[in-house]
């Protein structure tokens, strides 16, 4: 537990320190958003239909924007070789740097949720499911996006190799995200998706981990 | 298992086996395609069309099934550092993309008469188009490295990950199909298979299976050819 609570301050103060992270992340969020009325016209009946749906699939851009640095930098500076040869379990100092990374990408990603849910007209009921579903959902989108991460530690082209190796995966939670809230909106009931996205969120929290600490060793041997 | 992990008495093993099945596979592929295109019924729907499957359906087997086999020796490759599966995942993995490929064009070309479209977004079809990217992925991995050992091991990794996904994301597509597309689609699955159309249906089935075996196991040899080029060249530069 102590080694988790310290990778996880130390790569808060790190992000902190360097500021532009997640401060890019949430504008490049907030940008593309913006781009799809201009794209598919300002008309509100069509931006209300397809406001769950433009703000996962760009949730899930974003979120895997910030990945290739989730590793990269410690991989490049040599800590990441004393990580994996700490005594601690691995794989928890994976979960630490993967909620430091959910801190500082996937919360501000679910605050700016709804604000961009009111400009793309959303309906107000889907408001509040819009946000658990963001709140379940990001944290596995990290999860799966450190298995990618760690994979393509030191390849060529690692960034777009990484967005072919985890868009696929992302599947899951993009299609029970967006019919929670579109079932919200809809006055459907919403729950067995939201419990499904908690699932995910639960089953990667104990999978993920250990396959990033497998992917990591391979790396730095 | 361990025996051949020493590509040499591999090679013997393959060298012993690639006759036999390059000859089942001309065999089996003459024998399917004489039944599939000659001896075999015209469905009274779907007419010819029908002959579409025979190609279709191994080919969408075949992509499971070498995406399974992927796995397993991915697994074999992590936990006993097996070398000889590295090999086979890697030539695997292009013949399984292929396969994929191959169930998503003769899909699309059985759609257009079928269901007037090329494509729907129906749940097994939208299921292949992503085990497709799979492919991609992993082989994409293989080869980002300088060193292959990397390669290999980053893309096991990968394999791993994939087939816990695969029923998943194949669960998550029927369910988001189901919500999107009430059964609008013409099904397939109308009436059971005819005998005559399951003879040749099996015989292009085990068909696929031996050109699987042959191509895995010329590329393997191919890939173990390479690794001895490497090594001998590695050491006439480090004299």
């Amino acid at each position: 537990m102590s080694g988790f609570l310290a990778v996880v301050r130390r790569d808060l103060r790190l992000a902190l320190r360097q500021g532009s992270d997640s401060m890019m992340v949430v504008t490049f969020f907030v940008l593309t958003v913006v781009l799809f009325p201009f794209g598919i016209g300002p008309e509100p009946g069509i931006l209300e239909r397809v406001a769950a749906g433009v703000l996962w699939v760009t949730a899930l851009l974003a979120s895997m924007l910030s990945l290739d640095r989730l590793f990269q930098t410690d991989y490049e500076d040599g800590s990441l070789d004393l990580i994996t040869r700490s005594p601690q379990p691995l794989s928890v100092l994976v979960l630490g740097k993967v909620a430091a990374h959910w801190l500082t990408t996937g919360l501000p990603l679910l605050a700016a949720a709804p604000l961009l849910a009111v400009l793309l007209n959303m309906n107000a009921d889907g408001f509040g499911v819009l946000v658990v579903a963001f709140a379940l959902g990001t944290p596995t989108l990290s999860l799966i996006g450190a298995v990618g991460a760690a994979l393509v530690l030191g390849a060529r082209r690692g960034g777009v190799l990484l967005s072919l190796l985890v868009l696929p995966l992302y599947i899951p939670v993009l299609v029970f995200g967006v019919s929670a809230v579109d079932a919200a909106i809809m006055d459907l009931p919403f729950k067995a998706q939201l419990l499904i996205l908690g699932g995910f969120l639960l089953g990667a929290a104990a999978l993920c981990p250990w396959a990033t600490a497998a992917a990591l060793r391979q790396a730095v041997e | 298992m361990h025996r051949f992990a020493n590509p040499n008495r591999f090679l013997k093993l393959a060298n012993a086996i690639l006759p036999w099945a390059a000859g089942l596979t001309v065999i089996l592929t003459l024998a399917g395609l004489y039944y599939a295109l000659v001896a075999s019924p015209e469905d009274y729907q779907q007419g010819a069309t029908v002959r579409i499957m025979y190609v279709h359906v191994p080919a969408a087997w075949m992509a499971l099934f070498v995406y399974t086999a992927i796995a397993v020796a991915s697994a074999v490759a992590l936990i006993w550092k097996h070398p000889v599966s590295d090999l086979f995942a890697k030539a695997s993995a292009p013949v399984g993309a292929a396969f994929t490929f191959i169930a998503l064009v003769t899909g699309a070309l059985w759609g257009k008469p079928m269901w007037g479209t090329w494509w729907v977004w129906d749940a097994r079809l939208t299921s292949m188009l992503i085990l497709f990217f799979l492919y991609l992925g992993h082989m994409a991995l293989m080869n980002a490295f300088d060193d292959p050992q990397r390669g290999y091991k980053a893309a096991a990794v990968l394999a791993l990950v994939g087939v816990v996904n695969v029923p998943i994301i194949k669960f998550s597509v029927d369910w988001w199909n189901t919500l999107h597309q009430p059964a609008s689609v013409a099904r397939m699955d109308g009436p059971a298979i005819d005998p005559a159309m399951l003879t040749p249906l099996f015989l292009m089935a085990f068909a696929f299976k031996a050109y699987y075996i042959t191509v895995a196991l010329l590329r393997m040899r191919g890939e173990i050819a390479e690794a001895k080029v490497r090594a001998i060249s590695m050491s006439q530069v480090h004299g």
